[in-house]
């Protein structure tokens, strides 16, 4: 028993370790809005599919990650400049309401591109298991680990230690007043947009060894990631993070040691008893209302 | 007034015409209800490609009994609801003299009291065991049915002398209801069950109910399922070290498994229709020239085949046979014709139809294929 606990202790670890990946995308549109961007998951999507169609087409995978991530921020930037913007001024619902619209026709769009069937994407570094003591993982795994360790870092460093994330920052506290002191909320409200569809993409580029892609695959990621940044308190990427980790670690051992059939079940019966007692999640800005 | 006249004349003249010419192309009608939308469209849409094409082929060539034929097909998306609501309209609005469809088993039962009250040929492309069991008068199938997938892994199990299977299943319908028959089956072949394991089939990752399989005796693993997740999981099987034996469904008898597996699928048995493995078939095969024929065809017009396309095939060209035995399209006419159907050649197999069985295929259906070398290659 014990050897298949470190194994599910790892799987858990894996599979947050992409959950958080997806989460993080999250939170800086979050942060930058106020909004929920229901089109992360197909960042994520069109991320992995764009590159995975580059490689086919013979591009070293190097070049195929970058010319997929570029795109994405492009299609990043585009959502925000043609629909997001035009819709200015909208309550929060509103826009979350086109995220959800924008979520749907990139799906379309891919599907008419791309098929209905999944398509695989080879590892990065082969597929030969590496053993730790009883328990197996796949050398992607360390990718995606490795790439939400990077990610996470430049996106702390980005909003905490430079002016323009600071400036973005300060869009999510006060809009208003944001503007007063002389920052371009619409400028940077693209740049929300465009840096979440990167993140995106690069966890998309790192997952869909592991997990495969298609058309539809950012409805799942997205709703894991989603929950994975509910968990941790949504806006702190930090949060998105271990909110992933601490789903993914859940989920094994809920799999494991009870039953595989209320995986699922248990997973969101947590983040419902975090949204229960704390409602802006375990890392979540405690909000001190005004009387 | 008199303008008026020559008006009325004129327009019954056209009015004539018109019924006239209606007459003599008057085509038969198919009407088809295929999920080619939503969750299932891998399936209902390779039906419908292949069903327009073949629509085609055959006017091309002049039509049935001299008369065109038109394709009326509505998507159920799905819905059995909606299916339901357009095999009434098919019936009473289209007119139509014959029915195929429901892509889903679901589908498929929820129209099945219409279709026996009112009394019309209605062939299903689903799976489901209880479509034609009981035999209903005016309902027959093409699809194999996942019954005859298990006996067919079990008997190769049986043959390989493993007795001790591990189980894992997904969580969709077709998974839950080849579970049913796994265990059903299993005593019947003298099997036990050692695992009974089940992931979600959006699941990314199944290595948890893997490794309490690796901690159990079981001797072979078999998974039933289809999509994406079985590829996940004979990936997680060897990153686990797991050797034993690997069993998939028919479910993942399509290139594309192959392509998501990689090297991990080298080895994995499963049940296939012949048209997967059509080339390998020995030249004395009937089956081969209508296999190779239609999947010519298909490739050419739209990618790969799959045997859902297949079961397109099978229920339009039965149909074809049994209208032109027939020699009309009096519906209790080509029902009986239908139940008549003698070694017809299909895609899933040979028919043979008669009043007991409207299933008609035998237990060769399935072909047992292994992959090797990123191919399939058939095991006698």
């Amino acid at each position: 028993m014990p050897e298949q606990l470190f194994q599910f202790l790892v799987t858990g670890i894996t599979v947050g370790s992409l959950y958080a990946l997806v989460g993080l995308g999250f939170a800086l549109i979050y942060n930058a809005s106020d909004v929920v961007n229901f089109a992360q998951g197909e960042f994520v999507m069109l991320g992995a599919m764009t590159a995975i169609g580059l490689l086919a087409a013979g591009w070293p995978l190097v070049l195929a990650a970058m010319a997929a991530t570029l795109l994405t921020v492009l299609v990043g930037l585009l959502l925000e400049r043609f629909a997001i913007e035009p819709a200015w001024g909208a309550s929060v619902v509103a826009t979350i309401i086109i995220t959800i619209g924008a979520a749907i026709f990139l799906r379309g769009v891919a599907l008419l591109l791309w098929g209905k069937d999944f398509h695989a994407m080879p590892p990065f570094s082969g597929d030969a298991p590496i053993h730790l003591g009883s328990a197996t993982l796949l050398p992607q795994s360390l990718w995606v680990l490795g790439g939400a360790v990077v990610l996470v870092t430049l996106v702390h460093l980005f909003l905490n230690r430079t002016l323009v994330g600071k400036a973005l920052l300060a869009c999510s506290f006060n809009r208003a007043a944001a503007q007063l002191v002389g920052i371009n909320v619409k400028v940077m409200l693209r740049l929300a947009y465009g840096l979440s569809a990167g993140l995106g993409a690069v966890a998309g580029i790192l997952i869909a060894p592991i997990t495969f892609s298609s058309y539809e695959a950012g409805i799942m990621l997205g709703l894991k990631g989603f929950s994975a940044a509910i968990v941790g308190g949504i806006g702190n990427p930090m949060g998105a993070v271990a909110g992933g980790l601490i789903l993914g670690v859940l989920e094994a051992l809920g799999a494991g040691l009870i039953s595989s059939g209320y995986k699922d079940a248990i997973a969101f019966l947590f983040v419902l008893m975090v949204l229960f007692f704390e409602p802006t999640g375990l890392f979540g800005h405690k909000v001190a209302e005004r009387v | 007034m008199l303008t008026g006249f020559w008006k009325t004349l004129l327009a019954t003249a056209i009015l004539l015409a018109s019924l006239n010419t209606a007459y003599a192309v008057d085509p038969i009608k198919i009407g088809a209800v295929l999920t080619v939308t939503g969750p299932a469209s891998f399936l209902g849409d390779p039906e419908l490609k292949t069903l327009q094409m073949l629509t085609a082929n055959l006017n091309a060539k002049g039509g049935l009994n001299g008369r065109p034929l038109e394709l009326i097909h509505y998507d159920t998306g799905g819905n059995a609801r909606e299916a339901v609501n357009f095999v009434k309209r098919l019936i009473k609005k289209d007119n139509v003299d014959l029915l195929i469809g429901g892509t889903t088993s679901g589908d498929t039962l929820a129209v099945i009291p219409d279709v026996e009250k009112e009394g019309i040929p209605f062939i299903s492309l689903a799976a489901a065991v209880e479509i034609t069991e009981p035999t209903r008068k005016w309902v027959f199938k093409v699809a194999p049915t996942d019954r005859m997938a298990v006996a067919r892994i079990f008997a190769d199990m049986r043959q390989r002398g493993l007795t001790k299977i591990a189980l894992i299943t997904g969580d969709g319908g077709f998974d839950k209801s080849g579970h049913t028959q796994i265990l059903k089956l299993a005593p019947e072949y003298g099997i036990t069950l050692v695992a009974d394991e089940s992931y979600g089939n959006k699941d990314t990752d199944m290595t948890t109910p893997l490794t309490k399989i690796r901690a159990t005796d079981a001797q072979a693993i078999l998974n039933f399922g289809f999509g994406q997740a079985p590829a996940i999981v004979t990936k997680n099987i060897k990153q686990l070290g797991i050797t034993l034996p690997l069993y998939h469904s028919h479910g993942v008898a399509s290139k594309t498994f192959i392509d998501l597996a990689g090297d991990a699928a080298e080895g994995v048995r499963l049940p296939a229709a012949a048209l997967v493995v059509a080339e390998q078939l020995p030249d004395s095969d009937p089956q081969k020239p209508a296999l190779l024929a239609y999947k010519k065809q298909y490739e050419a017009q739209h990618g790969p085949v799959s045997t859902f396309g297949g079961h397109g095939y099978d229920s339009l060209m039965i149909a074809k046979a049994a209208i032109e035995r027939a020699g009309s399209v009096d519906k209790a006419k080509v029902r009986d014709e239908i139940e008549k159907t003698q070694g017809f050649i299909g895609t899933a197999g040979v028919f043979n139809f008669s009043p007991e069985d409207h299933m008609g295929l035998g237990p060769d259906a399935f072909k047992m294929v292994e992959i090797r070398n990123g191919a399939w290659k058939i095991i006698e």
